[in-house]
């Protein structure tokens, strides 16, 4: 069977796989819709987070992204886990423990405040679109390049796909087709890593062949790979470019984010009990932690592979380039998807891949008589390339596009849920209509979720220049708005209404006016970005992305001193506040 | 008598949270990333120490640290009966 027949079977046998789970588990009733009838299990409860937490951006372009900036790139590695241990120290359990349906409910009642809701709706919404759009864009992406159909084709079909399942089947359709998504994304980003972990160091567990020696040289992976890459002028792969305090803010906001981003959140509310979203958060952590762990090594096997194909002799010598005509078959199958470029600068018929913006080399280079880097890769190359470049089987690669579409729509699926809940009960129901019945309410989340996938489809199909940007932020804004409040909603029994609703607003926009400031989002009419985005001009010398973690200071400040201004909440939050932190109560204590 | 309980099982958690969450700053923040160079000086197997805590160490530190607060906090529930049936 050729590939591409092999990759329809294989993609079209999941999609059945998930539109099945879909039907055997839709939705009854409101609680099915939003937070899965309380029934599932810790364990997959787990699986269904990790898939809805790692995108298309986790499986194809993550490792590619760490191979090309080294240490660098730990701030995703640590940041995009370690928001975990928040989640399961200072939220999951009082959240689940409070038990109701969305995020923006816990803020509604805890700060016995409408506006208080809308804001938080307001927050919600923003986070989660612009989110959303740079998912629907690579579910897009993903099908045309392993579909080899147009993108447009792709949006409308992943589209297609996430309504069935999204609308029928609610948060109980997601959790379970999460599961399989999960167990399909794991199973193809892993195999090829052992494969290739095996080839270049004899050991089969990629995160030990990642610190182990390359066979036959005597030499570990990352000393080989440090020599070579700075003796072509690229930066040591082990050391960093940027500042230190950028890092540890950058890790910051993507670890606060990630414990303040909604759609995470509320996979904690879908569990039994108070203990169950304990452990649930440490599996989902396990299971994103394979991937986690296993993306750095891939980063460096294929970066290793990368420069030792295209540089097999001498630096400077004659014959030390790859020769064009002699180009392995990978090479030659993703220069057509245009994810690899080769344009001979110098005439001689090889190939050179060198960091030309470093004055120093360039000028060696010269005298080697190269003319320029010649080599164009995309970072997505470092996974979607593996299987081929490591010589495996056909249905390995099949599985891989598969495992990609799985990342890719499991996202968009738990993301275009959080959405639907805030407008069908946190709008609908907790503002405009609060009497109305259980069925419209539903039919009113199903409609909801439909709309959103139809924007979220739009954005993807024309996104506007913001958006790939924009996903990075969302992360800022909401460690600068949401966590704040909900922790203190929690951990205090002092912080109150005006206090939570000043804080949130003043972490929203100072975050918000700081990235428009540098980046300019909305605001390019008026001609945003204002200031050049360089480190001199960053406050405290921290970049846009990290900027979140200052937002979050000051959320918290401005919601202490407020509150400590004016009126303590009222007795019964207080009550509240009591209950949500204690497991059971006892019996004559309630 | 019940709210001393309460305050006490409160207390317990606090404390359990301070002490994973100091674990969870030195293995990310301190070690990857505050003294990475220096930790670099060290070698285990094939890796530089700080760059295996940036890129791994961590990730398995968090996974542990939440395993072990969902362990404890089991055992603190019962012991201050406040765990679910």
């Amino acid at each position: 069977m050729s590939l591409k027949a092999l990759t329809y079977v294989v993609v079209g046998f999941t999609f059945a796989l998930y539109i099945g789970i879909a039907i055997w588990s839709r939705a009854h009733n409101t609680r099915d819709f939003y937070i899965a009838g309380k029934g599932v299990s810790p364990i997959a409860n787990g699986m269904a987070t990790a898939a809805d937490w790692m995108s298309a951006a986790s499986f194809i372009s993550m490792a590619g992204l760490i191979a090309f900036l080294g240490y660098d790139g730990s701030v995703y590695l640590m940041g995009w886990t370690g928001g975990y241990v928040l989640l399961a120290l200072l939220l999951a359990p009082y959240l689940r423990k409070f038990g109701k349906f969305t995020v923006p409910e816990f803020i509604a009642e805890r700060y016995y405040s409408k506006t208080a809701r809308i804001v938080a709706v307001i927050c919600l919404i923003f986070i989660s679109f612009t989110y959303v759009a740079g998912q629907m864009r690579g579910v897009g992406i993903v099908f045309s390049r392993f579909l080899e159909v147009d993108v447009t084709v792709g949006l409308i079909i992943g589209m297609g796909i996430v309504f069935t399942y999204a609308v029928l089947g609610g948060m109980k359709g997601i959790t379970y087709t999460q599961v399989a998504q999960y167990c399909v994304l794991i199973f193809a980003y892993t195999v090829p890593a052992v494969f290739i972990a095996i080839q270049i160091t004899g050991n089969p567990i990629p995160q030990l062949a990642f610190g182990s020696e390359i066979t036959g040289t005597g030499t570990a992976l990352l000393d080989k790979l440090d020599d070579i890459v700075t003796s072509l002028g690229f930066n040591q792969y082990t050391s960093g470019t940027k500042s230190r305090i950028d890092v540890f803010c950058i890790t910051m906001a993507l670890m606060v984010g990630t414990a303040g981003l909604p759609h995470v959140i509320v996979r904690f509310f879908t569990v039994p009990k108070v203990r169950d979203a304990r452990a649930s958060a440490g599996y989902a952590l396990l299971f994103i932690a394979i991937l986690y762990t296993t993306a750095p090594a891939v980063g460096s096997m294929a970066r290793y592979n990368l420069i030792n194909t295209i540089q097999p002799g001498e630096i400077g010598a004659v014959d030390g380039n790859l020769l064009y005509d002699e180009r392995p078959n990978w090479f030659r199958t993703w220069e057509q998807t245009g994810l690899v470029t080769f344009e001979d600068r110098n005439g001689d018929g090889r190939v050179q891949y060198y960091d030309d913006r470093n004055p120093a080399f360039s000028r060696q280079a010269e005298a080697f008589g190269w003319r320029g880097n010649e080599l164009g890769v995309d970072r997505d190359i470092m996974v979607l390339a593996n299987p081929e470049i490591a010589g495996l089987p056909n249905w390995v690669i099949a599985l891989v596009a598969a495992g990609g579409i799985a990342a890719a729509l499991s996202t968009a699926a738990g993301l275009l849920l959080v959405i639907s809940a805030a407008v069908s009960h946190d709008l609908i129901k907790g503002i405009f209509m609060p009497r109305i019945s259980e069925t419209n309410e539903l039919r009113a989340g199903r409609v909801a979720a439909a709309f959103a996938i139809l924007v979220a489809g739009y954005l993807g199909f024309d996104p506007p220049g913001w958006v790939a940007q924009v996903v990075a932020f969302a992360f800022g804004l909401a460690a600068a708005s949401l966590f704040p409040v909900i922790l203190l909603g929690i951990f205090s029994k002092r912080v109150n209404r005006e206090g939570a609703i000043a804080g949130m607003l003043t972490g929203l926009l100072f975050t918000y006016g700081y990235i428009e400031y540098f980046k300019g989002l909305f605001l390019k009419w008026a001609g945003a970005p204002w200031g050049d985005n360089v480190a001199q001009n960053w406050l405290f010398g921290i970049s846009p992305e990290g900027i979140g973690v200052i937002g979050m200071c000051l959320n918290f400040a401005v919601a202490i001193a407020v509150s400590t201004m004016t009126r303590p909440p009222p007795e019964h939050i207080r009550h509240m506040v009591e209950h949500i932190r204690v497991p059971r109560h006892r019996e004559s204590e309630t | 008598m019940h709210r001393d309980n309460r305050l006490a099982y409160w207390r317990a958690n606090l404390r359990l949270v301070a002490v994973c969450l100091t674990i969870w700053f030195v293995c990310s923040y301190v070690f990857g990333i505050l003294l990475v160079e220096e930790l670099n000086a060290i070698r285990i197997g094939g890796f530089q120490l700080g760059f295996w805590f940036a890129q791994q160490g961590s990730i398995y530190v968090f996974v542990l640290l939440i395993i072990f607060y969902a362990w404890r906090m089991n055992h603190i529930d019962k012991k201050f009966d406040v765990h679910e049936d």
